[in-house]
C-alpha cells in the first residue's frame, strides 16, 4: 500500500500566507531574510542553500515569478539588489505580488529611490523595521508603502535639509523628478 | 598603513559595513547600553549589528542572548523613537533565545498603554511575543481595548498578536471575539482583514457560526481585498462541505466577486470556482477571466491564469481546449514557468490531430529551457503516449531525439522512464522503444541509468521476436563499461539464457567469459547464473533468475537486524519480508510545473516506528503485512477507534488507534477487552495510559495465532475499557477525584484470509507457473455464489482472498489467477473459474501450495 499526500486544491482560509521574505545582493548573498513557517526551511543552512538556488535561477531572467522547491516566489530586482517574497506553491500569486510591491516600494521610499546595496546597508535599521511592519510571523501586517514607511522610517524626517549635502539634495530631486515622469 | 588596509577591506567586502562582524565584539559593544545618557544613533547601530548577526544565522548561546537582551532593556530610558523601535525588534528576536524575558513585561505594558501611538503598536507585538498564557490574563483588559482602538496600527497589532496567541491559548483569545467582531467593520482595510482572520479562526470548529459569519459579510461586502479573499476561501470551504442547495448563495457570492475591481479578488474567485468539487453552473465567466489574465503584461498574472486553467484539464478539458489560442501565445513566454505550463496544458488537452503540430512547436522551445522544465515536458509527453497509443512512433522518435541531447541525470532518467513506460504499456511500441534504449546505453555516462535500462532489456528482450539482437548490445557493455554496469549486463544476459533455450549454448559461453572478470560482483554473478543454468532445473531457474522476489529494502534491513539480535542461529527466511510494491503513477493527469517527488512509504514502514515501542516486539520476527485500517466506530461518536492488523508469522498485533473527541474528558488506563475465536491467545496488552482530547493514541494487543492455519479464520468482538476523569475543557487539567470506570462497545471485526496473505495477480507466464506447481498438494471445490452478477461475484472472491482486481481475466467465463505468500512464508497459487448458470454463479476454486492446510484455508475463506 502506497500513501501519497494529496493536498486539497482550494486555497486554505488562513492569514499565514507569507512563508518568507528576503533581500539578496548581486552575488546572491543574504542581506536580510525572514522565514515565517517552522516547517519551511527551518535551519539557516537550508535557507541559505535555498537562497543560492533561488538566486541562480532568477538573477539572469527578470521573469517576476518562479516556482521553486515547493514555494511560489515572486521577485523584483534593481541595480544590485534582489527582493523576494515566498508563499506556498498553493497560494494566490497576486497576494504575494502585493506583498512584494509593498516591500519594494517602502524600501524605495526609505532609500529615496536609491535602491542600491550600499544605500540600503546605510539604512539597514530602517529596512529592518519596514520588514517587521510588512509581515508579522507570516501574517501580512500592512501593504501600504506610505503607512509602512510612516511607521518605520522615523529618521528620514529628522535629517533637516540643511544637513544634507548639495549633491544629496540634487540627487534626491533628480530621483523625484524621474519617478514622477515614470509614473 | 591602517588607512590602506581599511580601503582594501572595503573593496573586498564591497563596502558592506556589516561584513566580517564578530559576535563577541558586537556583544562587547552592547555593554555601552549601560551608560547614561546614551547616543541613540550609536545604540541603534549596535542593535542593527546584533540583528544582522541573528539574521545571518549566527548562533547565540542562551547566555549570550540573555546578556544582549538585558543590555537592550536598559535602552528603555532613551526617548529616541527610532531607537525604541529597534529595542522592540530586538526583544522580539531575542525572546526565544534568552532567559527571563518576562522581566520587560512592565516596561512594555507601560508603553502599550501610553500616549505615543508609534510605541503602542510595536509594544503590543513585542509583549505578546514574550508572554505566556498565564501572564496573558494580566494584560487581557488592555488587549481588548487595543483591538477596538481607533489607531489602525494599534488595532492591527493587537489582532495579529491575538491570532498568534490563539495557537497556544485558544480559549482566552476566544473571549476577545466580540471586540474582534466589532473591528471587522473598521474603515481601515488591514484592521478589518485581521479582525476577520481572528473571528474566523476562533470559529474554525464551529460550522454553524462560520455559516452565519460568511452569510452576514457576503451581504455587506468588505472593503479590503485581502479580507474579501479570505471570505471567498471561507465561502468556498462551506460549499465544499455542503452538498445541498443551501450552498448556492455562497457560489453566487463568489461569482459576484469575479466583477470586483481588484485583480487579486477576481483571481481568488476564479480560482475558487475552478477548484470547487461541485461544479458551478457556469464556468464560462471564471474561464474568461483567466483567459484575460493569460494576456496580461504581468508575469504573475499570466502564471496565475495559466496555472488555474491547467487545473481544469482533468475535469473540463473542453473548457480548457477553448482557450487553446491564448495558451499557444504563451509558448514563447519569457517566463519559462508560464511557457512550460502552457505547453503541458496544451499537450494534455490537445486532440490527436494537433499532436504533431505541437511537437514541432516544442522542439524549438525545448533547447532553450532548463532541465527541470524539460522533465515536466517529458512527463507530459509520457501521458500523451498513454492517451494516444497510435502516435507512439512519432512520440518515441521525439523522446529518442531528446535522449541524444545534452542533459543531466534526472532529465535523462525522466526520458528513459517515459520510454520504459511506453514499452510496457504499448506492445506495438516495444521493439522501437527497446531499440532506442539500446542505442542510448551505447553512449550513456550515467551508471544508474545504464543499470536500469539493462535490467529492462533483460526483462523485455527475451520476449521479443529477435532476442539475439539485444544480446549484442548487452554484451558490448560487459566489454566496455565499469563494474556495476558489467554486473547488470551479466544479469541481463542470464535472463536470455533462462527464457530462450535456443540461445542457451551461446549464453553459457558469454557467462563463462565473465567468470574471469576482475570485479568480484561480476564474477560472482556469472558463476551463480552459470551454475543455475547448468542445473537445467526449470523450477530453480524460474525462482532464482526469472521471478526473483524483491523485498522492500527498508523492511529487509530492519528484519535482518532484528533477526541478528534475537535468533542469529536460525536461518533467515527472506519470504517473510514484505515485497516491494511497484509505484503506480497516479492516473489523474494534473498539470504541474514543478517536479516534486512525493515521499512514498509503504504502510509497513509508516507504522514500524510506532510498533517499535512495544516491549519485546523484535521477538515476533519481521512484520509480514500491515492491513489497511478499518473503523470500529461510527464517524461522529464520542470516541473514534480505528483498527490496524499487523500480521507476523505466528502473531498478530491489533493496534487500536483511539481518538477522544470530548474536550471535557480525560481517559486513563485505556485498554481493550477482546472476545476471541477459540485457540487464539492474548500474549500481552500495551494499554494507553492517557487519552487526551483530540490527541490520537493507540492500544496494542499482541495475539498469538492458533497453531493450525485453518483455525485462524474467525470473528473478534472488542470493548474499549477506560477510566473517565472529567476535566476543564479549556486547560485540559482533570478535576480532583478518582474518576469512574466505563466501557464502550466497538464493532466486531474479522480475521480473514486476505489479512494473512500477500497476494498478487498471476503473471504473463501463468500457465507454466501453475503447471510447475502440479506436484504440490491441491485443494479444490465447487461453490455456488450468492451474487447474481458474475462481475460482482468475481470481485467479491478477489476481496476474500486479498487478490487485486487485475487477477480477473476472461469475458463470459471469468477466471481468477493469482498467487501469494501466506504468513510464515508458504507460497500458494489459486485459480478460480466462474460461470453464470441460470441466475446464479458457480465457481470452481483450486489452490496449490506446498502446505496443504494453506490451500484448504483459501477454500474455507470463500466457503
Amino acid at each position: 500500500m502506497v500513501h501519497t499526500t494529496m493536498e486539497g486544491s482550494l486555497f486554505e482560509p488562513t492569514l499565514y500566507l507569507v512563508k518568507g521574505m528576503c533581500i539578496l545582493d548581486n552575488d546572491g548573498n543574504r542581506i536580510l531574510a525572514k522565514y515565517y513557517d517552522k516547517d519551511v526551511l527551518p535551519t539557516a543552512k537550508e535557507q541559505k542553500a535555498f537562497e543560492k538556488n533561488l538566486f541562480n535561477k532568477t538573477h539572469r531572467a527578470n521573469a517576476e515569478i518562479i516556482m521553486l522547491e515547493g514555494l511560489t516566489c515572486v521577485y523584483k530586482s534593481n541595480v544590485d539588489l534582489f527582493f523576494y517574497v515566498m508563499g506556498s506553491s498553493h497560494e494566490n500569486e497576486l497576494i504575494l505580488q502585493s506583498v512584494l510591491n509593498a516591500l519594494y516600494e517602502s524600501v524605495s521610499i526609505l532609500l529615496r529611490r536609491n535602491v542600491e546595496r550600499r544605500v540600503l546597508l546605510d539604512n539597514l535599521d530602517a529596512v529592518m523595521l519596514a520588514f517587521d511592519e510588512i509581515c508579522d510571523g507570516g501574517v501580512i501586517l500592512d501593504s501600504d508603502p506610505t503607512s509602512i514607511v510612516g511607521r518605520a522610517a522615523l529618521r528620514t524626517e529628522d535629517v533637516p535639509l540643511g544637513e544634507q549635502t548639495v549633491a544629496q539634495v540634487l540627487q534626491s530631486a533628480k530621483e523625484q523628478l524621474k519617478w514622477s515622469l515614470l509614473k | 598603513m591602517s588607512f590602506k588596509r581599511d580601503k582594501k577591506e572595503e573593496e573586498d567586502s564591497g563596502g558592506n559595513p556589516y561584513q566580517n562582524l564578530d559576535k563577541t565584539i558586537v556583544l562587547q559593544e552592547a555593554r555601552y547600553f549601560n551608560q547614561s545618557p546614551v547616543n541613540p544613533r550609536k545604540c541603534s547601530l549596535i542593535l542593527t549589528k546584533v540583528l544582522y548577526l541573528l539574521n545571518q544565522g549566527e548562533k547565540f548561546t542562551t547566555q549570550e542572548a540573555t546578556e544582549a537582551f538585558f543590555a537592550t532593556t536598559k535602552l528603555f530610558q532613551s526617548k529616541d523613537v527610532m531607537l525604541r523601535r529597534m529595542v522592540y525588534l530586538c526583544i522580539k528576536e531575542l525572546s526565544n533565545l534568552a532567559q527571563d524575558v518576562i522581566i520587560v513585561t512592565s516596561s512594555l505594558t507601560k508603553d502599550m498603554t501610553g500616549k505615543e501611538d508609534l510605541y503602542r503598536a510595536a509594544a503590543i507585538r513585542a509583549l505578546c511575543s514574550i508572554t505566556d498564557s498565564t501572564m496573558l490574563q494580566a494584560i487581557e483588559r488592555y488587549m481588548k481595548q487595543a483591538i477596538v482602538d481607533k489607531n489602525p496600527a494599534v488595532s492591527s497589532a493587537a489582532l495579529v498578536s491575538a491570532l498568534h496567541l490563539s495557537s497556544t491559548a485558544p480559549d482566552l483569545v476566544r473571549r476577545w471575539a466580540n471586540e474582534a467582531q466589532e473591528a471587522i467593520t473598521s474603515d481601515n482595510a488591514m484592521v478589518s482583514y485581521h479582525a476577520l482572520g481572528v473571528v474566523a479562526g476562533s470559529r474554525k470548529n464551529d460550522k454553524l457560526s462560520t455559516v452565519k459569519l460568511v452569510t452576514r459579510l457576503a451581504r455587506a461586502p468588505l472593503k479590503s481585498p485581502y479580507a474579501l479573499c479570505l471570505l471567498i476561501r471561507l465561502a468556498a470551504q462551506l460549499v465544499e462541505d455542503d452538498d445541498s442547495d443551501a450552498a448556492q448563495p455562497y457560489i453566487e457570492f463568489i461569482e459576484c466577486c469575479l466583477r470586483h475591481k481588484s485583480e487579486m479578488v477576481i483571481y481568488e474567485a476564479a480560482h475558487a470556482i475552478v477548484n470547487l468539487r461541485k461544479t458551478a453552473r457556469d464556468l464560462a465567466p471564471a474561464v474568461s477571466v483567466l483567459q484575460l489574465f493569460c494576456g496580461s503584461s504581468k508575469a504573475s498574472l499570466r502564471l496565475a491564469g495559466a496555472r488555474t486553467l491547467a487545473r481544469l484539464t482533468t475535469k473540463h478539458p473542453t473548457a480548457v481546449a477553448a482557450c487553446a489560442v491564448d495558451l499557444e501565445n504563451l509558448i514563447s513566454d519569457p517566463n519559462r514557468s508560464v511557457a512550460t505550463l502552457a505547453v503541458t496544458t496544451l499537450l494534455a488537452t490537445g486532440a490527436e490531430s494537433s499532436v504533431d503540430r505541437l511537437m514541432k512547436q516544442i522542439s524549438s522551445f525545448v533547447s532553450e529551457i532548463s532541465d527541470e522544465f524539460k522533465i515536466v515536458v517529458v512527463r507530459a509527453i509520457r501521458r500523451l503516449c498513454t492517451k494516444f497509443p497510435r502516435k507512439h512512433q512519432s512520440l518515441a522518435a521525439f523522446l529518442a531525439g531528446m535522449l541524444r541531447d545534452e542533459g543531466g541525470l534526472e532529465y535523462k532518467a525522466a526520458i528513459a522512464d517515459a520510454i520504459i513506460a511506453l514499452v510496457e504499456e504499448n506492445p506495438e511500441a516495444k521493439e522501437t522503444g527497446l531499440a532506442h534504449l539500446c542505442e542510448f546505453i551505447e553512449d550513456c555516462e550515467h551508471t544508474a541509468l545504464a543499470v536500469r535500462i539493462l535490467h529492462l532489456l533483460g526483462r523485455e528482450g527475451p520476449k521479443s521476436r529477435q532476442p539475439s539482437r539485444y544480446i549484442r548490445f548487452i554484451y558490448n557493455r560487459v566489454i566496455l563499461e565499469s563494474g556495476p554496469v558489467r554486473a547488470a549486463a551479466v544479469s541481463a544476459v542470464a535472463q536470455f539464457g533462462a527464457q530462450r533455450p535456443e540461445l542457451l549454448p551461446n549464453i553459457r559461453v558469454l557467462l563463462s567469459r565473465c567468470t574471469l572478470d576482475e570485479e568480484d560482483e561480476v564474477r560472482d554473478r556469472a558463476i551463480y547464473y552459470s551454475a543455475i543454468l547448468d542445473s537445467g532445473d526449470e523450477q530453480l531457474i524460474n525462482d532464482y533468475i526469472i521471478n526473483v522476489p524483491k523485498p522492500n529494502p527498508v523492511l529487509l534491513e530492519k528484519a535482518l537486524r532484528d533477526h541478528l539480535a534475537t535468533r542469529p542461529d536460525e536461518p533467515f527466511n527472506i519470504l517473510t519480508v514484505p515485497a516491494e510494491e511497484e509505484v503506480k503513477e497516479s492516473k489523474e493527469a494534473i498539470v504541474e510545473i514543478e517536479v516534486r517527488k512525493p515521499v512514498q512509504m509503504s504502510i509497513e514502514e509508516i507504522y514500524a516506528e510506532q510498533l517499535a515501542k512495544i516491549p519485546g516486539i523484535e521477538r515476533l520476527g519481521p512484520v509480514f503485512k500491515t492491513n489497511l485500517p478499518i473503523d470500529l466506530t461510527e464517524a461522529e461518536t464520542e470516541y473514534r477507534v480505528r483498527l490496524l492488523k499487523h500480521v507476523y508469522a505466528r502473531h498478530v498485533i491489533l493496534q487500536f488507534e483511539c481518538v477522544n473527541t470530548l474536550n471535557d474528558q480525560l481517559l486513563e488506563q485505556v485498554h481493550v477487552r477482546l472476545e476471541m475465536p477459540p485457540e487464539y491467545e492474548v500474549k500481552s496488552i500495551v494499554p494507553c495510559q492517557k487519552l487526551i482530547y483530540d490527541k490520537p493514541d493507540s492500544v496494542f494487543v499482541i495475539v498469538e495465532y492458533p497453531c493450525a492455519f485453518l483455525d485462524s479464520l474467525g470473528t473478534f468482538g472488542a470493548t474499549l475499557e477506560f477510566v473517565v476523569r472529567d476535566c476543564d475543557p479549556n486547560t485540559g487539567i482533570p478535576d480532583p477525584g478518582e474518576g469512574y470506570a466505563d466501557s464502550y462497545p466497538l464493532e466486531e471485526f474479522e480475521m480473514g484470509c486476505a489479512d494473512q496473505i500477500r497476494a498478487r495477480a498471476g503473471s504473463d507466464d501463468w500457465e507454466q507457473t501453475w503447471e510447475r506447481a502440479a506436484n504440490a498438494p491441491e485443494a479444490s471445490d465447487t461453490f455456488v455464489l450468492s451474487q447474481n452478477d458474475i462481475n460482482d461475484a468475481a470481485k467479491a472472491v478477489c476481496e476474500h482472498l486479498g487478490l487485486p482486481k487485475a487477477a480477473i481475466v476472461g469475458e463470459a467465463v471469468k477466471e481468477i489467477r493469482g498467487g501469494g505468500i501466506f504468513r510464515g512464508g508458504a507460497p500458494v497459487l489459486v485459480r478460480a473459474r466462474l460461470a453464470a448458470s441460470g441466475g446464479g454463479v458457480t465457481m470452481k476454486l483450486a489452490a496449490r501450495s506446498p502446505r496443504e492446510d494453506v490451500a484448504q484455508l483459501l477454500l474455507a475463506a470463500v466457503g
